[in-house]
């Protein structure tokens, strides 16, 4: 099998890699590209681990292929904060211990940044139906619900 | 993942070409079923013909009295659509409901059919509607579509190319989700024209989707919560699983049905 050129935007600089056919964007961005911030969890498409956005799109990057990227936008984890400044989610996460072994926390954080980029003013039954597909076995959820709604109430005041 | 060849094709023919010219040539229509599936070594096609990028496949129209969805339209789009959700609403809310937000940004209309997974929403939805599955090839009724578990009555090389769904006086979906894959434990779409109605039920039986005519019957006589939850829903040929035995699908089956013709509009 030949390896497919593709040339595609991600966090918002061109990149250019060679892949199998059979690559997912997850293996692109972890195995060519160094970008090992999504993880693989259950490589099925149910845990989420490796969210990232496809065109504007949350997507798991697991069920998509490399190939797929071609003439696309992709955003990772790695996009998230300005240079050392960390996006309002990163630095809640933090500030109200919204993880445990972190794992599950670079997708999670993907998903909330594109929640609140759609709904600014989310409920509490909005932001866990938004992160029905990330899968966290730590926390039982609730400080990551919490860090979401204070970090989203926090960006209409600064708003 | 074993080796695969990849295509792009930008027309129905160049993707008929492509499914083909290999052995054991699949489509790849949103990848949420199939890319799990090829991990698992339970598929392992020659070839993927990626459909995504062919206009024909894309858009929502209707014309007259009939709602036209592209065979490449994502659940996302589907569920997020005017037409759709002025049309039949119920079909816009359980595009909304499908999977969670990763697979409704990727899985669309058409590789959901094809696949007729037995706990998969559209099924249910082009069943009681009485939809008309459009290939490249013909036009099938969606009475004729779906033969039994993860089959379909596509032939080699054919491709749908849209799904075509009549309008409705009224229609409701209402599931009991899996909590863990979010796929229907029991789904129930009834549909209502005139004194015609018909109730399609998926995740519950042991042949896939299929029609319940002791809720047709009891609805068409009395379309109401109460003539649902009083219908003789037998547990034969129903789903027994460790999510849930025969007799417990049977009772969600009332109790779903009751919930979708409540909320039919």
């Amino acid at each position: 099998m030949s390896r497919i050129h593709v040339t595609t935007t991600i966090n918002g600089d061109e990149t250019e890699y060679l892949c199998e056919p059979q690559d997912t964007l997850l293996d692109v961005l972890r195995d060519e590209l160094d970008l090992t911030g999504s993880k693989e969890g259950c490589a099925s498409g149910d845990c989420g681990a490796c969210s990232v956005m496809l065109d504007g799109r949350l997507v798991c990057s697991c069920l998509v292929l490399g190939a797929e990227a071609e003439g696309r936008a992709v955003e990772t984890i790695e996009g998230m904060a300005s240079g050392e400044e960390l996006h309002p989610l990163q630095q809640a996460f933090i500030d109200k211990a919204a993880l445990q072994c972190g794992i599950c926390t670079p997708g999670i954080l993907v998903a909330a940044k594109d929640l609140l980029e759609r709904n600014p003013d989310p409920t509490e039954e909005e932001v866990r139906y938004w992160l029905a597909g990330n899968l966290c076995r730590c926390t039982g959820y609730d400080k990551i619900i919490r860090a979401v709604l204070d970090t989203a109430a926090d960006m209409r005041g600064a708003a | 993942m074993y080796p695969v060849s990849y295509h792009k094709p930008a027309s129905v023919d160049d993707a008929v070409k492509a499914l083909s010219s290999g052995e054991e040539a699949m489509v790849l229509a949103g990848g949420q079923t199939l890319i799990a599936t090829m991990k698992q070594h339970l598929a392992a096609p020659s070839d993927l013909v990626d459909i995504r990028g062919i206009a024909e496949l894309s858009g929502i129209k209707i014309s007259g009295d009939t709602l036209s969805i592209g065979a490449a339209m994502t659940h996302a789009e589907v569920a997020a659509s005017k037409d759709v959700q002025k049309h039949i609403p119920a079909l816009a809310c359980l595009a909304a409901g499908i999977g969670d937000p990763a697979v409704r940004h990727m899985g669309t209309l058409g590789g959901s059919v094809a696949n007729n997974d037995p706990a998969a929403d559209y099924p249910a939805a082009l069943l009681a509607l009485g939809a008309t599955v459009v290939t490249n090839k013909r036009e099938i009724a969606a009475d004729d579509f779906f033969t039994g578990l993860f089959s379909t009555d596509l032939e080699d090389g054919e491709i749908i190319t849209r799904v075509d769904f009549d309008k409705t006086e009224a229609a409701g979906y209402a599931k009991f989700a899996q909590p863990a894959s979010l796929y229907a434990l029991v789904g129930v779409f009834v549909a209502k024209r005139g004194g015609d109605v018909r109730v399609a039920i998926t995740g519950a039986g042991d042949d896939g989707v299929f029609r319940s005519e002791a809720l047709e019957a009891a609805l068409a006589k009395d379309f109401s919560e109460a003539a649902a939850k009083g219908a003789g829903v037998s547990a034969d040929n129903l789903m027994s699983d460790i999510h849930g035995d025969a007799d417990y699908r049977a009772h969600l089956i009332r109790v779903m049905a009751a919930r979708a013709v409540a909320g039919a509009a």
